[in-house]
């Protein structure tokens, strides 16, 4: 590590640093960084444990409720052809507020004003049903979040905050997701971070969990300050990553470790 | 002199990354860094080239205590790092392995490396370990702390010292 040798290697690793985004080609889910017992796990229906909540949210689908005792299927029928590709699309923009809003914050706008019905918190059994039996109607369907030209600011920002460095540990969303996919962080392998397979099962949280949860996680792992459940920001952060995976299919619920 | 934020760190043009290492580097040669008012009162210490050659504290650290420390997962260093822990089944492989470091670097060297690594190289990955300024939302747990401490950078530096190849 000589003086004049530092700045070389500085400057070099510098370029590197400024690696472009994942080309299209190279874009690979989570799935496909999971040993073969993991994968076996989400793709065999009767092995994947977040068909319990696919299972529970038809249920609820179904389910009178409300002032207006409406079931979701009173007004959208048939999930099966009726919410086919519609988490593809999600986040999507909603006029009523000028914003992005996510399928948990769908779900709960159509609680309110239609069902006339408390909303649901972010993570409660009812909501994460909910999401994965609409998620689940998308399998295999291509992303195509994005599309709307409203929703080109909020795409920009969530960018930006992806490639913001922030936390103590000062570091961004893509100095893993897009610089280290293929190294291994304690062991553990660092994904290209593509949103396809939420809500999904994760083997650590013994349950499904939102991908609200997993950005929760990984900004509190860079010691950041997390967002609440909810945020414009969390938002906007899965609403860059959807339109970033453009094109992926959708494998919800997912499996991981 | 306080160090701008680093952020966005991928809008930045090479040219001013360029600009910025020799700044660092070459401009002050000499550099005393005083910790941020309120924050935790981090001590003063001088850069020389791309060394820091004295102690934080004024004395020696323990290596013994250093090893523990680099293998402990809230010390972050095996998050990224893979080095001679034989008994740590999980390691990083974002960054050098560890082994060696005393024959490639210097005890200043090392010493700048874990307090300020981005003085080296604006865009490295490897945070500053004895730093509280220039960082962006750092959590409420966290806010206004180094995340060592001046006598575990100490015992870190003496334990990296006497790893020879
Ligand atoms: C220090 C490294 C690091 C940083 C910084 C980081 N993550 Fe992660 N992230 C991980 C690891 C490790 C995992 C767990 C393995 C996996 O599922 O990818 C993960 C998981 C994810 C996943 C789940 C992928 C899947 O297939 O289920 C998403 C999405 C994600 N991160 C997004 C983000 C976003 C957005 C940020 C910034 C706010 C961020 N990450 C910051 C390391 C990081
Ligand atoms: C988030 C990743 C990360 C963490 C955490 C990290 N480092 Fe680093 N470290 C790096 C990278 C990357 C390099 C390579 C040079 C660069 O980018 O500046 C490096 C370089 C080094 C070097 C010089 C290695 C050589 O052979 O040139 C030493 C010594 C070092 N780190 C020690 C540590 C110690 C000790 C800790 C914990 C207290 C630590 N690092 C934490 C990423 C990290």
């Amino acid at each position: 590590m000589r003086f004049y040798g530092a700045i070389v290697v500085a400057l070099l690793i510098a370029n590197a640093a400024f690696a472009a985004e994942i080309p299209q080609a190279e874009r690979r889910s989570g799935h496909s960084f999971m040993k073969p017992d993991t994968r076996a796990m989400q793709d065999e229906e009767t092995a994947n444990p977040g068909m319990l909540w696919v299972l529970d949210g038809e249920t609820l689908w179904k389910r009178k409720l409300g002032a207006a005792n409406k079931a979701c299927a009173d007004c959208h029928g048939d999930a099966r052809t009726s919410m086919k590709g519609v988490a593809a699309r999600y986040p999507a923009y909603d006029k009523a507020t000028g914003r992005p809003i996510d399928l948990e914050q769908r779900v709960n706008s159509c609680r309110s004003n239609h069902q006339q019905a408390t909303p649901l918190p972010y993570e409660s059994r009812e909501l994460l049903a909910l999401t994965a039996f609409v998620a689940r109607q998308s399998q295999g369907t291509a992303i195509e979040t994005g599309d709307d030209p409203e929703l080109a600011p909020f795409i920009a920002k969530g960018r930006e905050l992806y490639m913001q460095r922030q936390g103590q540990l000062n570091l961004a969303c893509a100095n893993c997701h897009d610089d280290n996919w293929d190294k291994k962080l304690a062991g553990s392998a660092i994904t290209q971070g593509h949103p396809t397979g939420y809500p999904l099962y994760r083997l650590e949280w013994q349950s499904l969990g939102s991908l609200q949860r997993r950005l929760r996680a990984c900004i509190t792992g860079i010691r950041a300050q997390a967002y609440d459940y909810g945020a414009p920001e969390l938002v906007e952060l899965e609403l860059y990553l959807m339109s970033r995976a453009r094109g992926m299919p959708m494998e919800a619920p997912g499996v991981r470790p | 002199m306080r160090k701008p934020g680093l952020q966005p760190l991928r809008q930045k043009s090479l040219a001013k990354l360029g600009f910025r290492i020799s700044a660092s580097i070459l401009a002050g040669a000499l550099l005393a860094l005083p910790g941020d008012a309120g924050a935790q009162e981090l001590r003063n210490y001088t850069v020389v080239g791309d060394a820091i050659p004295l102690s934080l504290t004024g004395v020696a650290g323990d290596a013994a205590r250093g090893r523990a420390l680099v293998v402990e997962r809230s010390s972050t260093c095996i998050l990224c790092h893979s080095g001679p822990f034989p008994e740590q089944k999980f390691q990083g492989d974002l960054a050098p392995d560890l082994s060696g470091s005393g024959s490639r670097a210097s005890e200043g060297q090392l010493r700048l490396r874990l307090v300020d690594a981005s003085r080296l190289n604006a865009a490295t990955i490897m945070p500053s370990y004895y730093r509280v300024d220039g960082l962006n939302r750092v959590g409420t747990p966290w806010r206004g702390k180094s995340i060592l401490s001046a006598e575990q950078i100490e015992d870190i530096v003496a334990y990296l010292v006497s790893l020879r190849e």
